[in-house]
């Protein structure tokens, strides 16, 4: 997340009062790492993510009534308390994408980076096209989704991939003869390099056509 | 095409009798009006009957001709026949109605009615009374429309909306009649004999907003659901205000002018507030009663729904006899207690009442549309003023758009989604006016107004005008708003399937957003609901009766968990395999397909596939009649496996349904089914397996290392303790004492846990506002009443109940994992994740 390359000018003096007010003095339930860097994640969270204030303040109260002791991260069952997680077919998908490799928390930053792929794309363009990609951005989000097939991080949708996620959405009747022939073909319709597997430029092509903005957004975070 | 002209022909039969049996009328009463005809009307038919009596009789006769017995009642019904075959026309051709809307050629087809009427008598006959159209027309709509009121959604937009129904009514009314009166007195209508107060009158009469010609177009191009409720609601509370509004201005008109002094000014306005306020607290008064009422009319089933219908006709004809606000009365009603009927009624009942509802409501909506063009053919009422009529016209958009505008400005201060600009455009334009307008400008009073037909001339071309043009136009420029939200390119495989899981992600996201945010308001009501007003108005076991699934399921995995512990101890190796399928009778059904018959359905659905909520009741009917496998005709499918059709077909068909599709609850003509509940179980039958397995999994990773055997009595004794409550409710799954260990559960955790299933899913599952409380959906329901079922085994309070007490002193045993600090055994579990899905294939 330090890779992000953001001039700090730009952010309002009193949006960093708010962010400090709202993030900095509720230290108790950041990790240290957060306290450190709170310029640039001050400036991340509030220009990168372009979330408005108010938001922060509303996800932060769900960050913490998620985080039910307290501790000022979020754990895997954390998520799983949620109840419509546990009647979405890819809920676990969704709950492993909030945790990179390795970890087992998930701290504020990460939680807001993570739902700001879903604000819905800005209306104005950045003027300078030097600035880097928004999150939220068609590109992001596509990866975002690309992931959730991607489970062993190989940057392709093998074969296995596919067939294990199809498998977790589709309904138990299904046979698994079917469900070969329907990963065959979903995987033959879009490899263009013959490699039996689904690479994301591969997946982005497949989508050109779709409104990935319109679908991937939510209302919530406008 | 020939069907159809055999229709019309059959159709101006109909009519052509209807006007000759009212001309027979005609004859005895000069200005008879139809339709219900009320009672007084019904006793002169009678008293006219009675006429030939006594007249002596020869001899016996056998048969009689008795037209006098059954004219009313055979009026009616005719009219009611013809007008419903006239919605049955007009849904023939599906190229008229989607461009014109329903309610559009409704009245145009009673233009026609009309003439026919008008030809046959040389006289209007037959028009809408104002009596029969608010007592006898109006209630069922209202109902209706109250019942199935998508009502978190309402609620959580509640401010907003009363913005929209008090403020800007009130507006509508003070500005168009102020500037009525203004250009009168500028001299553009020429000479007429309207003081202000009659304007103002006249504007309070034209703020009634109509929604159903709005909520059709809405139907038909899916606006967000924000802009969906607001103007639905605003449609629906607007209507009780302009009556109240209508009745303040009245009164002052009877009052006269001068006598209007300050402190008139300020009854006026106290009435307003008693008139609307009182209507509102009558109908949840009567809410209390109706839901009350239901937790005992099981004993008599079969009119259970009945018992809705006549409460809410009474709130409404009791708030009219205290001169409250009858249709914010019955509104209050519907809104308030649907969530508690819904649960303390059987099934069947909630169906019926809510088939009944339709039935009763679209046949009356027909029926006011048709006589809207019916009644225009007359020409008593028509005063032509052009610069009154076009004046009128300018105003009452342009004041709409001005006072939307300003409204929303307001509201979007302080709103966290702010209403965007598209969307209160739209809001503005479809500020269409209906039948309500109409009643009110009929119920005028020719003594005091004596420009009356002028008004309800008027009043009718701007019916016409909003009806027919502004809903012509309505759904191009909701379109033309909205071009980026209409896709439709998921022909690909691909595409099916990642449209699927866009959607998913983005259920879920909301979800764990909490979608509609969470407030201290809220979670104290929620929380008063839960222990109070649930116990006043729900039955007992309804209370229980939802938690039914979650309560298997809990048991289910209390048992594997059981089990495990058990199985561990004896054989003393940790690898716990199990055939869960044996305790999932539900999952064995697998279900046959034959191809074969579905093909052409599937070539015919080929064009449009964009997973519409058109979709659903397909897959439901296809799915639905083959509940048994038969081993051939699975085999013959194995084998018609090979095109690229059927991949498509088993992707349409059984990818899971996301509740994205569920979202605009209340429909016009038909109530959807929302996510099958059968679905919504599998998954989470399935969801709640794999995270029990990566536990195990987890478990049976570390556990060997530190196996030892003071532990395993210690384990034993522990789950004894704990798991006590599972053994009654494992052998009556479903009796009585389901209740009673999920709130044994509860207590016993309640202190270390706090509520988690409640707290997490307060902003999802609030009790009180749950829309899909309608959808009769158990898993959606399940959650609120009860907090111990809602326990999923990945919250940590499981875990611990699952472990044993001594577990707290850190011990390195993995089932401890949820609690133990995470840095330690957690990047275990969390690589047991991905792993799960290996175990469901």
């Amino acid at each position: 997340m330090r890779c992000f390359d953001v001039t700090r000018r730009s952010v309002p003096a009193s949006l960093m009062k708010l962010y400090k007010s709202v993030i900095l003095n509720k230290q108790i339930h950041q990790p240290p790492m957060l306290i450190e860097h709170k310029h640039t994640h001050a400036v991340n969270i509030l220009q990168l993510f372009t979330i408005s204030t108010a938001h922060i303040i509303r996800l932060h109260d769900r960050f913490k009534e998620l985080d039910t002791e307290r501790r000022g991260y979020l754990c895997p069952q954390d998520f799983g308390a949620i109840k419509g997680l546990a009647i979405n077919p890819i809920g676990d998908r969704i709950i492993g994408a909030f945790f990179s490799p390795g970890r087992e928390t998930v701290d504020f930053y990460t939680f807001v980076k993570i739902l700001a792929h879903f604000r819905p794309a800005d209306n104005i363009r950045p003027k300078e096209s030097s600035s880097p990609e928004p999150i939220n951005s068609r590109t992001n989000k596509l990866k975002f989704v690309f992931q959730m097939y991607d489970l062993d991080k190989d940057g392709k949708i093998s074969r296995i991939d596919l067939l294990k996620a199809l498998r977790g959405m589709l309904e138990m009747q299904v046979t698994e003869e079917q469900l070969d022939s329907i990963v065959d073909r979903t995987i033959q319709e879009a490899d263009l390099d013959g490699d039996d597997a689904i690479s994301f430029e591969e997946f982005r092509k497949s989508l050109e056509k779709v409104n990935i903005d319109h679908k991937m957004s939510i209302r919530f975070l406008r | 095409m020939a069907f159809l002209k055999n229709f019309s022909l059959f159709l101006i039969l109909l009519v052509i009798f209807n006007t000759q049996c009212g001309a027979v009328k005609i004859e005895k009463k000069d200005d008879y009006t139809f339709k219900k005809s009320s009672t007084d009307t019904g006793s002169t038919t009678n008293t006219s009957g009675d006429g030939h009596e006594p007249a002596a009789i020869q001899t016996l006769p056998i048969v009689t001709w008795k037209w006098h017995h059954v004219e009313t009642p055979y009026l009616v019904a005719l009219w009611i026949l013809t007008c419903w075959l006239c919605k049955l026309v007009c849904e023939l051709n599906h190229k008229i109605t989607s461009v014109i809307p329903e309610s559009g050629v409704l009245i145009i087809l009673g233009f026609v009615l009309g003439g026919i009427v008008w030809g046959a008598d040389k006289a209007q006959t037959f028009k809408l009374v104002p009596v029969n159209f608010f007592y006898y027309l109006l209630p069922q709509i209202i109902l209706d429309a109250s019942y199935c009121m998508p009502n978190k959604l309402f609620f959580s937009n509640l401010g907003a909306i009363l913005v929209h129904a008090v403020i800007a009514t009130c507006w509508n009314a003070a500005s168009v009649g102020i500037a009525l009166w203004g250009c009168y007195e500028g001299g553009a209508m020429g000479n007429l004999d309207i003081g202000p107060l009659q304007f103002l009158l006249f504007g309070a009469l034209l703020s009634a907003v109509d929604p159903v010609a709005v909520i059709a177009v809405f139907e038909e191009v899916h606006v967000n659901e924000v802009l969906y409720i607001l103007v639905f609601g605003e449609s629906l509370l607007n209507d009780g205000v302009t009556v109240v509004l209508y009745n303040v201005f009245d009164a002052f008109v009877s009052l006269g002018g001068p006598k209007i002094n300050a402190a008139e000014i300020i009854k006026g306005i106290i009435s307003f507030f008693v008139v609307a306020f009182g209507g509102s607290f009558l109908g949840v008064v009567f809410a209390v009663i109706t839901s009350m009422l239901t937790r005992i009319t099981y004993k008599v089933q079969v009119i259970e729904a009945g018992f809705i219908i006549v409460i809410g006709y009474l709130s409404y004809l009791t708030a009219e006899m205290l001169s409250l606000s009858a249709i914010l009365s019955i509104t209050f009603m519907g809104v308030c207690c649907q969530k508690y009927i819904n649960a303390n009624m059987d099934e069947k009942s909630v169906t019926t009442l809510r088939y009944t509802l339709k039935v009763m409501a679209n046949g009356s909506e027909t029926m006011i549309f048709i006589f809207l063009g019916v009644s225009a053919i007359d020409k008593n009422i028509w005063v032509w003023n052009t610069g009154f009529i076009l004046l009128t016209i300018l105003f009452i958009i342009v004041f709409r758009f001005m006072g939307c505008f300003f409204l929303n400005w307001l509201l979007n201060m302080t709103r966290l989604i702010p209403i965007s600009f598209t969307d209160q455009l739209v809001m503005s334009y479809g500020g269409l006016r209906g039948a309500v307008a109409y009643g009110l400008a009929a119920l005028l009073d020719e003594k005091k107004i004596p420009e009356k037909n002028l008004m309800l001339g008027t009043t009718l071309i701007i019916v016409y005008f909003t009806v027919v043009l502004q809903g012509i136009t309505m759904k191009p420029l909701v379109q033309w708003l909205n071009v980026k939200r209409s896709t439709k390119s998921d022909l690909t495989l691909n595409g099916k399937a990642n449209n699927r899981v866009f959607e998913h992600v983005v259920t879920a996201m909301e979800d764990i957003c909490g979608r509609m945010g969470d407030n201290w308001w809220t979670r104290n009501w929620n929380y008063f609901e839960k222990n109070y007003v649930c116990w006043l108005l729900m039955k007992k076991d309804a209370r229980k009766i939802n938690d039914k699934i979650l309560g298997a399921f809990h048991t289910l995995n209390m048992e594997d968990a059981r089990n495990y512990v058990i199985e561990n101890e004896a054989t003393g190796s940790l690898g716990f395999i199990r055939n869960y399928d044996a305790a999932n009778v539900d999952f064995k059904e697998k279900l046959a397909f034959d191809y074969q018959d579905i093909m052409p359905n599937i070539m015919a659905d080929m064009s449009d596939y964009d997973f519409n909520i058109e979709n659903v009741p397909v897959t439901s009917i296809i799915r639905n009649p083959i509940p048994s496998v038969s081993m051939d005709i699975h085999e013959q499918d194995m084998r018609n496996i090979n095109g690229e059709l059927t991949a498509h077909h088993i992707l349409d068909q059984n990818l899971y349904q996301s509740r994205m599709h569920n979202r605009p609850a209340y429909s016009r003509s038909n109530y959807n089914t929302t996510q099958n509940p059968e679905e919504v179980q599998e998954i989470f039958q399935r969801t709640m397996r794999n995270r029990l397995e990566s536990f195990k999994a987890a478990k049976r990773g570390v556990s060997p290392a530190n196996k030892k055997i003071s532990k395993h009595s210690k384990k034993d004794s522990a789950m004894k303790t704990n798991g006590k409550p599972v053994d009654p409710n494992r052998t009556h799954p479903f009796g009585d004492e389901d209740f009673e260990f999920s709130a044994d559960s509860a207590s016993s955790s309640e202190a270390a846990a706090n509520f988690p299933g409640r707290r997490s899913g307060a902003g999802i599952d609030n009790p009180a506002f749950i829309h899909e409380m309608e959808t009769s959906s158990p898993m959606r329901n399940t959650p609120q009443t009860q907090t111990g079922n809602s326990r999923l085994p990945w919250t940590s309070t499981d875990l611990k109940r699952l472990a044993p007490p001594r577990m707290t002193d850190r011990s390195t045993d993995s089932v401890m994992m949820a609690d133990a600090p995470v840095n330690e055994k957690a990047p275990e579990k969390h690589e047991d994740k991905p792993g799960s899905h290996n175990t469901r294939l």
